[in-house]
């Protein structure tokens, strides 16, 4: 059995520690919005799992373009291992934003731009699992793995668009010029936003912690495998 | 002056372009290779369907009895037409085309077929546009066929050109991811439910646009609010296909 890095422990605790301050911030040390009061707190962690989420279904496209080049079955575990994060954190973040927007919107769920394309690229992520479960062949299934992963990547920006032209936004553009369009204007102070990039850190670290054990998983996994079939031969 | 000069050139031009021609014939120029590729596919799938006539007639019936569904489930008064026949339209084609994709690829794989198409010596690339065209095309036969048949039950008029730029448009973006894709669903084990999860989550956008341009045009919307779908469906269609020609080698390989 192969024993942990000593870096990755080092990262799993840290991760943890961040977490716990993170979390700390976010509930007692942010100041409490104006108008949305302590539910905007959630705010913080929701942005964040959503940056995960982002942040692996594009790192992603790495691995998969390498893995058709060099068909080395390496690369499809890292793949996995991205989008495999992305996709609970993406689930994450759609929740923490229905448990936002029912006080804020006064609905669970509004058909709006960004939440229409977060359920759709959540989707899409979650029938790039079912292809890889109807597979049996390992070369096959990392193939076409790569390839549904690519074109779900060609296809998000696409969406994102169609559906921005469809109907104004409801969200809340934190970031860039769109703010006045928005209905819900969100003012944040010079600590909310520390608060949040600190948020922002702390989830980057946990999906780099995440990303490495499950990459390990992996290469641990495929390795049983192998003796497995040393064993049976 | 020049233009007479470029007649008298004419015939030894055609000349050249004749043994040109022949030449590549026999040498096998990669172009006009790649295009006769192309077409032997398509051919070879249109003289197969007219044979039998399956995919065809079970894409044609499906579509007429989505239609009645939603003539029940919506219950398609006057009022209720304009605001939906574009929604309508849209579902039963992206519904029937489903059911042709998944029968087009499943014919190759059962009897061995692709594997045949495969071991020809021509670019793979060619059997992918050959399969999207013969899909294409069975799609807008049927398409040609709904649109009377819904303009004649409901009374209105579905031939403007305009519609018809976008459905054909539309089918083309549909039918570029949907054959990739269905390569992809056939040679795994759950082979018949999987294309549609697969496929409706990427041509979302597709559909969104094709809507949107078509209510567009049958409510008689300006041109401006028009054209940008359209321009959205081109970008879809360029995007996607070129998306799927990279990728389709890796799709067939074994």
């Amino acid at each position: 059995m192969q024993n942990k890095p000593i870096a990755l422990k080092i990262l799993d605790i840290a991760a943890i520690f961040l977490l716990a301050i993170t979390t700390y911030i976010a509930l007692v040390v942010a100041p409490t919005e104006a108008t949305m009061g302590a539910v905007q707190r959630v705010f913080y962690i929701h942005v964040a799992s959503a940056w995960l989420g982002m942040l692996g279904f594009i790192a992603a496209i790495i691995p998969s373009v390498v893995y058709l080049r060099a068909q080395d079955l390496k690369w499809d575990r890292v793949e996995v291992a991205a989008i495999e994060i992305s996709s609970v954190f993406f689930f994450l973040a759609i929740v923490l934003g229905s448990i936002w927007a029912r006080p804020a919107w006064n609905a669970w769920w509004k058909w709006e731009a960004r939440l229409t394309t977060a359920v759709i690229t959540e989707l899409l992520y979650v029938a790039y699992f079912m292809l890889r479960a109807g597979i049996d062949d390992a070369e096959r299934r990392a193939r076409f793995g790569a390839v549904y992963a690519l074109v779900a990547a060609a296809s998000v920006p696409i969406t994102f668009m169609s559906i921005r032209w469809v109907d104004r936004t409801l969200h809340p553009v934190v970031f860039g010029v769109s703010r006045a369009t928005s209905e819900i204007d969100m003012a944040m102070t010079f600590d909310m936003v520390k608060a949040l990039l600190f948020a922002l850190f702390t989830f980057t670290v946990i999906f780099i912690d995440l990303f490495w054990n499950r990459i390990r998983l992996g290469d641990l996994q495929e390795k049983v495998e192998q003796l497995k079939l040393k064993a049976m031969l | 002056m020049t233009i007479k000069s470029s007649s008298a050139d004419d015939r030894p031009q055609t000349a050249d372009r004749e043994s040109n021609r022949l030449s590549s014939i026999v040498h096998g120029q990669p172009s006009s290779n790649f295009l006769k590729a192309i077409s032997a596919v398509v051919w070879k799938d249109l003289q197969a369907e007219f044979r039998s006539r399956e995919l065809f007639s079970a894409m044609l019936v499906f579509s007429l009895l989505v239609i009645l569904i939603f003539n029940f489930a919506l219950d398609l008064d006057i009022k209720t037409r304009q605001s939906v026949t574009a929604g309508v339209l849209w579902v039963t084609f992206a519904f029937a085309g489903t059911l042709g994709l998944n029968r087009s690829m499943a014919i190759e794989k059962d009897r061995g077929c692709l594997d045949g198409l495969l071991l020809a010596p021509v670019d793979r690339s060619a059997i992918y546009f050959g399969k999207a065209i013969s899909n294409l095309a069975f799609m807008l036969i049927v398409e040609a066929i709904v649109l009377p048949v819904y303009s004649a039950l409901y009374n209105t008029n579905l031939f403007q050109p305009g519609l018809l730029l976008v459905i054909l448009l539309g089918s083309i973006g549909y039918v570029a991811v949907g054959t990739l894709l269905a390569a992809m669903t056939v040679q795994t084990r759950t082979r018949d439910i999987l294309l549609p999860i697969l496929l409706f989550p990427v041509v979302i956008p597709l559909l969104l646009a094709a809507v949107q341009a078509s209510n567009g045009v049958l409510t008689a919307a300006e041109a401006s609010q028009i054209m940008r779908w359209i321009n959205m469906l081109i970008a879809y269609d360029i995007i996607l296909i070129s998306t799927a020609y990279m990728l389709f080698d890796y799709v067939v390989e074994e």
